[in-house]
């Protein structure tokens, strides 16, 4: 009897361990793939961003930071990061706004609710290839003389002769352009975490507010605002990293443009390495575009996912 | 009396609803509108204008391209966008599935750990790999070829597909796998006949989800692939686009080609869709 309860415990001990080793064997695909094809080629990419490797012939020899003192003295470069900043500033406080006020116009109420939720959504369902060759004729300016095309024409047609703008081909302008369609293309997305966040508040929050005498905007300024900061802290983190790399958007609407006025560094990143061949420059930009996003991400992912191990079975 | 006030609150915000609904299709409005007319009554200077002949010429010339305006058609690179999709959409689905389960209920030492590491490669900048990527893809004889592309693609959605699983199956009660476990099923039998057939609502918004980002890529097409019988439709789509002289109607009816299997599966199920990203999962 005895015995018997011996093997039994050392069979279910086997058992344990039996199958924890099968767990840890299906992750192996997984992590083999993630730590080849995300971290070796990111160290691998490192050694490119200091090296001589400028042409077609591989040299990986070491060419200290002189790399990184030309390209941060580079024109282009220059301003391609200016053009990254104002296109992150644009879309992501534009996707913010609207994406809030599109969940607070969705939380009152409406008939059709899921209607108007899932046609502020779509445009996440479409090809950043797509939206860019069809904003671009959007954006097509048109002239005086010749006739507005577009919005341009648009405008002019209500009479809001004020908002017409010479759009991607502007000066000015250029990269908030991009940064519009951008914007079309996310809002929707924005909202639906919004609207999440909303629906997650206990409905006695509400009615004790409204107990209270708080009017609607007071409830919604003092109560909701707050409590989806987390949300506008996911939100931000996640557009700002689209907003670093964003490279298709550009490359379907404008490309780099007259004078790189809508140039970005992932887009300067492709041309130089893939076109020009100067496979240091594009590593060392790749490298400093990784350096940012990190910043960014690294942190919301540590504080978010951060639960100890030892909770596990 | 009362109620006046109110109602014509609620007018205001059905109007506001509705104009931005408005704003919201209009892109779409503009590609549909061009597409369905035929060359003689389509002009960019008339855009906003409801087509007033209806024509599916201009969907047959960007489906099988025009040498006399010096496009190629999209069939080709349709069919290539599904030999390249539909892969690695099994292929990261099925990795993220096995990945979420294990992240949730057999957790070990250090697998959170790992877990944040894999999340990481959701953030990455394509960039920072390309170049050693293309080197790499090169050595294993995979470079211009729909196999290497898929794979590729199928790689770096593998940290998504994990996200999404493991938010799905924090859902479900450990109780139950500890149940099953007791009862002496082990591992693989939990996964297959427990934890998969749960996961079915998970299954279907990482499928969609997966399709669509896959379908709608292109930097690294572009990177990975120089021929035009193996690239993808967006790469297709910019060529034609780029052509020196095409109609007007041929690029929108090109344009509606290449966003319609992505678009239509949302039309259809855009209720996983949209409960993907309001379950937080989708974050990406």
């Amino acid at each position: 009897m005895k015995e018997q309860t011996a093997r039994y415990a050392f069979g279910r001990h086997w058992n344990r361990h039996r199958d924890r080793f099968y767990a840890v064997l299906s992750l192996l695909p997984s992590l083999v793939l993630i730590f080849v094809f995300v971290y070796l080629l990111i160290g691998w990419n490192t050694v490119i961003a200091f090296s001589k490797w400028h042409g077609l012939k591989t040299d990986l020899s070491f060419n200290g930071l002189k790399n990184f003192i030309e390209l941060f003295q580079d024109a282009r470069f220059q301003i391609g990061m200016r053009n990254m900043g104002v296109f992150a500033l644009v879309f992501i406080s534009g996707c913010i706004v609207l994406g809030f006020l599109l969940a607070l116009l969705l939380d009152q109420g409406l008939k059709w609710e899921g209607f108007f939720r899932n046609l502020y959504i779509y445009p996440l369902a479409i090809s950043l290839i797509v939206t860019g060759v069809v904003w671009r004729w959007l954006f097509t300016p048109g002239s005086e003389q010749t006739g507005w095309i577009g919005l341009n024409q648009l405008f002019d047609f209500v009479g809001l002769h004020f908002l017409k703008s010479g759009w991607h081909t502007s000066q000015s302008f250029g990269i908030v352009a991009v940064a519009i369609a951008a914007t079309w293309q996310m809002s929707g997305y924005v909202m639906a975490m919004y609207l999440a966040a909303i629906r997650s508040i206990p409905v006695e929050l509400k009615e004790a507010a409204v107990i209270d005498g708080a009017s609607p905007s007071r409830y919604y300024l003092h109560i909701v605002i707050p409590l989806v900061r987390t949300t506008t802290v996911s939100a931000v983190v996640i557009l700002g990293h689209i907003a670093l790399r964003v490279f298709d958007l550009v490359a379907a609407m404008t490309g780099s443009g007259k004078g790189f006025i809508t140039d970005v560094p992932a887009f300067y990143m492709w041309q130089t390495s893939f076109q020009g061949n100067r496979f240091n420059r594009g590593a060392a930009i790749a490298l400093v575009l990784l350096v940012l996003i990190s910043g960014l991400v690294i942190p919301y992912i540590a504080r978010t996912y951060r639960t100890s191990d030892e909770q596990g079975g | 009396m009362k109620s006046t006030p109110r109602s014509l609150n609620r007018l205001v915000l059905y109007m506001v609803a509705i104009f931005f609904a408005v704003l919201f299709l209009m892109p779409i409005y503009v590609m549909v509108n061009a597409s369905i007319t035929s060359f003689e009554t389509v002009s960019v200077s008339t855009m906003w204008r409801l087509a007033r002949t209806f024509s599916l010429s201009g969907f047959a010339a960007a489906w099988v391209g025009d040498p006399l305006q010096g496009f190629t058609g999209l069939g080709p690179y349709f069919l290539n966008s599904l030999i390249i999709t539909i892969p690695a959409v099994v292929v990261s689905v099925f990795l993220g599935s096995i990945n979420g389960y294990v992240f949730t209920h057999w957790k070990f030492p250090g697998s959170n750990l790992l877990f944040m590491l894999t999340l990481f490669g959701m953030f990455i900048p394509l960039q920072s790999i390309l170049i050693p990527l293309v080197e790499i893809v090169r050595k294993v004889g995979l470079y211009g070829t729909r196999s290497g592309l898929s794979l590729c693609s199928a790689v770096y959605g593998i940290a998504i597909t994990t996200l999404l699983f493991r938010s799905f199956y924090g859902t479900i009660p450990t109780s139950l796998i500890e149940c099953a476990r007791i009862d002496g099923a082990g591992f693989f039998k939990i996964y297959f006949r427990i934890a998969l057939p749960l996961s079915l609502p998970a299954l279907t918004v990482a499928v969609i989800w997966q399709f669509t980002q896959i379908w709608n890529g292109y930097l690294l097409a572009i990177v990975l692939t120089q021929r035009p019988e193996v690239q993808p439709i967006t790469v297709g789509l910019l060529n034609m686009v780029g052509a020196h002289y095409v109609q007007w109607n041929i690029v929108m009816a090109g344009a509606f080609i290449a966003t319609l299997p992505t678009l239509a599966i949302y039309v259809l199920v855009s209720r996983y869709f949209v409960k993907g990203i309001m379950s937080g999962a989708i974050k990406g």
